[in-house]
């Protein structure tokens, strides 16, 4: 079976870049990642939770948080996922997330009241001024024992990781974060 | 049950428990069985045939199935009840369901299941599991198989009581069929098959939550997408095997004829185009045929229907149809710009939106300049092979002998190696669910037991396995419910005493180093096959090969022909892993 070799051949121009898209064969256009806030109303069942977070690991989207609870309607709980991706992993990750059977919808929140719940435990040599500090970030001493102060602590992720910054000077000796739990703002419906 | 009982009790035990506790519901009025359940399901959706291996924690489930008219076919190993139904899938559009036990019957299937996920066909598995109170305690035979499959399947359903345990089995059977279809399971605790219900199964339906996919696509993007199909100087279809499954073939012949488009296939997609019209480019990709890649890469339009381009068509993404706008039509929206990203995303039924793009030309594109070119191509790049008649014989020409004398509408199975490629280059598919291959997944020795489920779902049709040395030695126990049914398939045993595709990777990339690739240790297959009672055959050299073929055809129940063919025939044309299919390979010095 003879034929030109591929040098051989005519050559087509063009190019595509790795996610897929045409591109103008000069440039350089890989999109850039993004951080969105997925939220998710699925069947409060067991086995769902395992599903979609094997669903993400498989796939390998970058996932910062997923936590998961019920809703007013107790047979659904609420996903919301935090996950840093370039848009057309983001639009991947919705859309997987949606044709899962146990799924009822999927949206991704633009301007989210975010936040998550983190306890520190902080070195307990100067309890005041612990106490103080966590009050400045809008948190609270929930607990001392001998040698540790306890801090409960609700903010948006970069608040939290001030806050633990801030608590460094002390000494911080183990922290706890519950990941971002986000609703969509005013009477908009989250998901 | 209870807790208390030693979790590595013998099935035997644990069985004569389940006796005398039947037994002694017999009388009871309008009550049945968890088991009876499951069958009543399987009845109302018409199941016709199941394929599975008995065990201990699917037994309720076959003493049902001994009072109904459902025909099972006990395979010899679970890999091929899951291969078997696979192809009763493809082969008739409707789910195989596959009935096993726990434990290492389900494990068994795994890889049928994770086949049928990659190539989107819907199979349906029904596997036992240890009563609820067991669960997750390592008692005898248990397995998570919810944890092992749920990867793999479309969905999975653990059932919790007799009352549900019909409507699971009917969600399963609906979500299988539904929309992109796939692998669904049920797993099936012992207790609840053996405790009583009257709870009658409904009809089978999709859970609420479950988004049905639309059939039609939104009508400006439809519109939108026949523009600039009908713009285009350098159209292009490309056909994936979601034609085939949706029933579309007859409405993608027409549209590409009445429109003058060329026409590739994917490898799943192979028969929804018939490969004798001159607009046919034939398959695309890895081991396409030069002028499908030469249009591929050079179209400025793709209409890609029902196809996940999947790396083996589209090599290196940077490289693909890299001067095409792309129009995707695909039941599942997820699939969408997954891989290659789409300018018109037409998310609906493969046939309705066909239909819609039909009704949306504004006219027939302006392209015979460009017809004449994939015509220089066929004519440039033809598929073809030298047949020395001193040397041994070529694999191809085997697959061309058998494709003149096996009959118009033959089906085709293969394994997973040379012969598959050469079986899909080779043989002239015309029409669809006439390709029944391992195509996602790759997996050797799926041609003979799903020769086995191809046949039971077309009686009538002629049934031809290609198979590979390497491939058939890893299912050839299919061989034996064949005999059993007596079933009238044809194996082709390719033998090459390679595995063939890993030496001809060696020889390309590896320095031909032909490490553990020489198989001479293999069987004789003429032997093996007459020792499982099939009627064995030998073809050495040229002269014979009609012959054997005649007598296979002939012969009224399954015929093994060991074909003893070149060792060294490597397949061509070739695109490497990744790379670019313009640059395919027509011969090894090439790459
Ligand atoms: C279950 C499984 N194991 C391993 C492989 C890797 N593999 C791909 S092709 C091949 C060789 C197949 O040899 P044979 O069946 O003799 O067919 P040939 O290539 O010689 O036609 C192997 C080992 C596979 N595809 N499936």
């Amino acid at each position: 079976m003879a034929g030109p070799a591929p040098e051989d051949r005519e050559k087509p121009t063009g190019r595509r870049n790795s996610q897929g898209i045409r591109i103008d064969p000069q440039a350089e256009a890989e999109a850039k990642p993004r951080r969105t806030v997925i939220s998710a109303l699925v069947d409060h069942k067991p086995g769902v939770l395992a599903k979609v977070s094997g669903l993400f690991a498989r796939r390998q989207f970058n996932i910062e948080s997923l936590t998961v609870g019920p809703t007013v309607d107790e047979t659904m709980a609420r996903m919301t996922i935090v996950v840093e991706e370039p848009e057309p992993g983001i639009e991947q990750a919705k859309r997987q997330l949606r044709k899962q059977v146990h799924t009822w919808s999927v949206r991704e929140v633009e301007g989210a009241i975010e936040r998550e719940l983190a306890l520190i435990k902080v070195d307990g040599h100067d309890p005041s001024g612990v106490a103080a500090l966590a009050e400045m970030h809008g948190g609270q001493a929930v607990r001392a024992d001998d040698e540790v102060v306890t801090v409960e602590l609700t903010g948006t992720e970069e608040e939290i990781d001030a806050a633990i910054a801030a608590f460094e000077q002390f000494g911080v000796h183990e922290v706890a974060r519950t990941g971002t739990a986000a609703l969509a703002s005013g009477t908009r419906s989250t998901a | 049950m209870s807790k208390s009982q030693p979790t590595n009790e013998s099935e035997a035990s644990a069985d004569t428990d389940e006796l005398s506790e039947e037994a002694s519901d017999e009388q009871t009025a309008n009550k049945t069985k968890g088991a009876q359940s499951v069958v009543t399901a399987l009845e109302k959706a018409e199941v016709e045939i199941t394929f599975g291996v008995q065990g201990g924690a699917i037994m309720p489930v076959y003493d049902a199935l001994a009072d109904s008219d459902i025909h099972h076919v006990s395979m010899a190993h679970e890999q091929g009840a899951s291969h078997a139904a696979d192809a009763y899938g493809i082969v008739s559009g409707k789910p195989g369901v596959t009935i096993t036990t726990s434990g290492p019957g389900a494990t068994n299937l795994v890889t049928g299941i994770a086949d049928a996920n990659l190539d989107s066909d819907p199979i349906v598995s029904l596997t036992g599991q240890v009563p609820q109170d067991m669960v997750g305690n390592d008692a005898f035979q248990e397995t998570n198989t919810m944890g092992i499959t749920s990867p793999i399947t479309k969905a999975n359903i653990f059932a919790t009581s007799p009352d549900t345990v019909g409507d699971d089995v009917g969600t399963a059977l609906a979500l299988a069929a539904e929309g992109r279809q796939g692998p669904t399971l049920v797993d099936l605790p012992k207790n609840v098959t053996t405790s009583e219900t009257d709870v009658e199964p409904s009809e089978p339906t999709v859970p609420e939550a479950y988004q049905v996919p639309p059939d039609e696509a939104d009508p400006h993007s439809v519109e939108a997408a026949a523009e600039a199909l009908a713009a285009a100087d350098r159209p292009l279809i490309l056909s994936g095997g979601g034609v085939i499954k949706s029933e579309a073939s007859e409405q993608l012949r027409e549209f590409a004829i009445e429109y003058g488009i060329p026409v590739v296939t994917t490898m799943p997609g192979l028969g929804s185009f018939p490969e004798d019209n001159a607009l046919a480019l034939e398959m695309g990709g890895m081991h396409g045929t030069g002028y499908a890649n030469m249009a591929l890469s050079h179209c400025d339009v793709l209409l890609g229907i029902g196809t996940r381009f999947d790396d083996r068509l589209t090599g290196g993404i940077e490289t693909f149809a890299p001067e095409a706008e792309v129009i995707h039509v695909d039941i599942d929206p997820a699939e969408i710009s997954k891989n290659i990203h789409a300018d018109y995303p037409l998310i609906g039924d493969a046939g309705a939106v066909i239909e819609q793009l039909h009704g949306a030309m504004p006219g027939e594109p302006d392209a015979e300049a460009w017809r004449d070119r994939t015509m220089e191509w066929k004519a440039t790049y033809p598929m073809g092979y030298e047949t020395p008649q001193d040397e041994a014989v070529k694999p191809q020409f085997v697959v061309e002998a058998m494709n003149e004398a096996a009959a118009d509408d033959a089906i085709v199975t293969t394994g997973v190696g040379q012969h598959q490629m050469w079986a899909a280059q080779y043989w002239t598919y015309t029409e669809p669910r006439t390709w029944v291959s391992s195509n996602g997944l790759g997996t050797m020795g799926y041609g003979a037991p799903a020769a086995v489920g191809a046949k039971l779902a077309a009686p009538d049709t002629q049934v031809i396995a290609f198979e590979g040395d390497g491939s058939f030695l890893m299912t050839s126990q299919a061989i034996a419910p064949a005999v059993r049914e007596n079933l009238d398939i044809t194996v082709a045993i390719l033998n090459n005493s390679y595995v063939g595709m890993i030496r001809q990777w060696q020889d390309a990339f590896y320095d031909e180093r032909r490490y553990e690739s020489d198989w001479d240790w293999g069987p004789d297959f003429a032997t093996l096959a007459e020792a499982y009672g099939a009627q064995g055959l030998r073809a050495m050299g040229y002269d014979e090969v009609p012959d054997v073929i005649e007598e296979a055809f002939a012969y009224d129940g399954p015929s093994v022909i060991d074909f003893h063919v070149d060792p060294v025939a490597d397949v061509y044309p070739m695109v490497p892993s990744g790379g670019n299919n313009a640059e395919f390979a027509l011969e090894a010095d090439h790459l």
